[in-house]
């Protein structure tokens, strides 16, 4: 186990310790390298925990923020005088720059991942909201009388007719915000929140802001994580509303 | 559901301290020459030099370790944390926090137990000293930077080997192109060049502030950018200066490419690292906390610190992993 | 040691409007009125000149494709897509690439530009109906007049739309410039340790105030824009 000669120099490293490098024959040394295929293949697991975190920030900022989108639409829509308020509060969070929130909420929320988990939830509310305020404008008045007309409660109409055909537009928000939301979770590591971000400017940072392979590396993996969920809920949104062409944009 | 991730890196941390103390005391007993191993946990912990010892009276304290953020920084952070774990106690790390008002706000705030400062950054940068103030002995800069940090109810751990010191660096062909040998050689020159720097770096006596000052230069820009681009602004080419530290990899493994400009007005003061917590951390810690902090850092001489940085910041290794190399390698851990 | 005071509205105003002592010791003052401009004027500027040439690239492509009721499915998934293009990731590997600075950090915001303008050109000439496009087709007007004088102007709304859209985005990405060597308003923000709380919270209104005021004037040049008979049309 331990060498008693090691010992008794203790607190000098071994003799072997210092390595001799040649900077320029290491291609992650080199600058001039865009992608080092060997480095890459021998340290891609150690994106595997920022991955994971980033999915976790990205599906749980979604679904906090589609619930509370959602409930807050149909509040809106039910009662008009709510409609001018929520539209000024989301238009305002709409204007504030996802990384000027981030930097806002820190001296109130601390580090971490709960404060990137606000502000993502919010920016995903936002979007969400207005396009459910547009898809449930949208559906034809037409539709809606003719469902009271056949004696259905307010509440029936909502669930058996506007919401059905605002779905292509609630759909696409959701899409536009999940996208979005992939993207934006890079910033969270600015806030100690986790994510692909800290390979870049994160507790990973050793990895380098300046190192090209790295830089694909993460940019791929979240443009690929972005495309995943896209496709996944355009696929989803054709399963519930085969009526309707999928709207994008 | 998962158990959050934070607890996870808990629990591997506790398994890990009792892997390393179950390593050292079997370890211990197969030797009696050597003193420190063969003790069992005592409530002092291991004496000075030795593999460090895991105290269970430890295990009760948890211990947040903070860092700067920069890859120096984030090994020191790595060193300690690895270290105290081994010493038995539970540690969180929160590294790469910010520059060092923010790294200093945090440990008055108490949400990080202490984090490693450079004396010559505490000294001009949070005390207002300038920098012909800074003693050149380590002990001198290290009594007088704790004698300021007491006044604001926090304290200081004895220093380490090696220092550190901000550097105007620039590419080879500049230099020569220019006859740049010491910072002074800049007069005269500097206004046709750029100057890049961390975002502090402006204010700071010890970085443009004192380059203006001191040395009375003016340059074409200041950019800030973050201090991982500090040789990327060199790499492309043009003439351009930028903020560089001693203790950089690069300029030894690439002295082909980078070079110093020599400090001839001394406006760049050298600084030994230090730790910063506080009163009360150190009260709840033990003798453990500054015991084993001080042990590890016996064998961090320039060229160690050097060795480390090459490590991480040119072969791309984990700064977890260097870490604990080292402390292996020092036989501070099984 | 100097402590700056904590974030307050009040505190951010004196922040837009006097110099303020840092945190950092030093004694040169940050903020004040003087330093918000140059630095809001570097963060429009930027967002200008990269609009123009996402706009340069991506319209014509988006006109012909719309036109031509091409690629239907590109055009369309690209607005979506180009949501997901990590910004911080791209300024970082321009930095990297090319080196720091107003040009990298251009070329970064532009491509993040380019998929909103693309798409809603795309959809706006698609979605024209074609019986206007068959009858001036049957008078005798050459494709480009179509284009120019009959699917532009009916698309404006959907175009200017998709241009907005876009300068939402660069303005916004804009603000972390500062990671590519570009100081914007955003140095406000990343640098709490220059320039205090008080910083960051001025920082962040300025940014939306620049944010609102690119959206209106845009929002004004599409009413110059749109013909008087489409106004009467919801927006």
């Amino acid at each position: 186990m331990i060498d008693p000669l090691s010992l008794a120099a203790a607190g000098q490293v071994g003799e072997d310790f210092f390595k001799e490098r040649d900077a320029s024959s290491l291609c992650q040394a080199n600058d001039a390298n865009l992608f080092c295929w060997d480095w890459a293949k021998n340290n891609i697991d150690r994106y595997e925990t920022f991955f994971i975190e980033h999915v976790e920030l990205v599906v749980i900022s979604v679904l906090i923020g589609f619930v509370a989108a959602f409930a807050l639409a149909l509040l809106a829509h039910r009662w008009q005088r709510l409609r001018l308020p929520f539209l000024l509060g989301t238009g305002v969070l709409y204007t504030i720059p996802s990384v000027a929130f981030f930097f806002l909420l820190l001296p109130l929320t601390g580090r971490g991942r709960d404060t990137a988990i606000i502000a993502l939830s919010v920016y995903t509310l936002q979007i969400i909201y207005r396009n459910t305020m547009l898809g449930l404008d949208n559906v034809p008045r037409s539709s809606v009388d003719a469902a009271r007309g056949m004696g259905m409660t307010r509440r029936q109409v909502l669930r058996k007719v506007e919401l059905p055909l605002a779905l292509p537009e609630i759909g696409a928000g959701l899409i536009i915000a999940t996208v979005s939301t992939v993207a934006i979770a890079t910033l969270a590591a600015l806030a100690g929140g986790g994510g692909l971000g800290e390979v870049i400017v994160g507790s990973e940072r050793g990895l380098g802001i300046s190192f090209k392979t790295n830089l694909i590396i993460a940019g791929g993996l979240t443009i690929g994580l972005a495309i995943v969920f896209g496709l996944l809920l355009m696929g989803v949104q054709r399963m519930l509303t085969p009526w309707r062409r999928v709207k994008a944009v | 559901m998962n158990m959050n991730p934070t607890r996870w890196r808990a629990v591997l941390a506790l398994m890990a301290a009792l892997a390393l103390t179950l390593g050292v005391a079997a370890c211990g007993s197969d030797d009696d020459t050597s003193g420190s191993a063969t003790e069992t946990a005592s409530t002092e912990g291991g004496d000075e030099g030795g593999a460090i010892v895991s105290n269970p009276e430890n295990g009760k304290v948890t211990l947040t370790v903070g860092s700067k953020n920069f890859t120096e920084q984030i090994i020191l952070g790595e060193i300690y944390a690895q270290a105290l774990e081994a010493a038995g106690y539970k540690v969180k790390k929160d590294l790469n926090l910010g520059s060092e008002t923010v790294a200093l706000k945090n440990v008055k705030a108490g949400t990080i137990s202490g984090y490693p400062e450079y004396v010559s950054t505490a000294l001009t940068s949070f005390f207002g000293k300038e920098p012909e103030e800074v003693p050149a002995d380590a002990t001198e800069a290290y009594e007088e930077a704790k004698a300021e940090f007491e006044k604001e109810n926090l304290t200081a751990f004895p220093p380490t080997p090696f220092a550190s010191a901000n550097a105007v660096g620039t590419t080879v062909e500049t230099a020569e192109k220019y006859d740049l040998e010491t910072v002074s050689d800049l007069e005269g020159v500097s206004e046709k060049l750029n100057l890049y720097g961390s975002p502090e770096c402006r204010q700071r006596i010890d970085c443009l502030a004192g380059l203006e000052k001191l040395y009375g230069l003016k340059f074409k820009k200041f950019t800030p950018v973050d201090i991982g681009l500090r040789y990327t602004v060199l790499e492309k080419g043009g003439d351009n200066l930028s903020i560089l530290f001693t203790t950089d990899p690069q300029l030894s493994a690439e002295s082909d490419k980078f070079v110093i400009l020599e400090d001839d007005k001394k406006v760049f003061p050298a600084g030994n690292v230090i730790w910063v917590t506080t009163p009360k951390v150190v009260e709840e810690a033990g003798p453990d906390y500054e015991k084993t902090i001080t042990q590890v850092q016996e064998g961090m001489t320039l060229e160690v610190i050097q060795e480390l940085g090459a490590r991480v910041e040119l072969e791309k290794e984990p700064a977890a992993k260097v870490a604990a190399e080292y402390l292996e390698s020092a036989g501070y851990t099984g | 040691m100097s402590a700056m005071p904590l974030a307050s509205i009040e505190g951010a105003i004196e922040f837009i409007f006097s110099p303020q002592y840092s945190n950092v010791t030093g004694g040169k003052k940050v903020g004040g009125i003087d330093q918000v401009i140059e630095l809001a004027w570097n963060q429009l500027w930027l967002t200008i000149v990269a609009l123009a040439i996402a706009l340069l690239v991506a319209l014509p492509i988006g006109l012909y494709l719309g036109h031509r009721h091409k690629w239907e499915s590109f055009a369309t998934a690209i607005g979506t897509a180009g949501r997901g293009i990590p910004e911080l990731i791209l300024i970082a590997f321009f930095a990297a690439a090319i080196g720091v600075g107003f040009t990298n950090v251009m070329l970064a915001l532009a491509i993040l530009g380019i998929p909103p303008i693309l798409a809603n050109a795309f959809v706006g000439i698609h979605q024209v109906d074609r019986a206007s496009v068959d009858a001036a087709r049957g008078m005798g007007m050459s494709e480009l007049e179509i284009l120019r004088r009959v699917e532009v102007p009916l698309a404006i709304p959907t175009l200017m739309g998709g241009i907005r859209s876009a300068a939402i985005a660069v303005v916004a990405t804009a603000t972390i410039a500062p990671y590519g060597g570009y100081e914007t308003l955003g140095d406000f923000i990343i640098n709490e340790n220059v320039y205090g709380e008080n910083g960051v919270l001025a920082g962040a209104i300025l940014v939306a105030l620049l944010a609102v005021s690119l959206e209106l004037a845009l929002a004004g040049v599409q009413r110059l824009l749109t013909s008087p008979g489409l106004k009467l049309r919801p927006a």
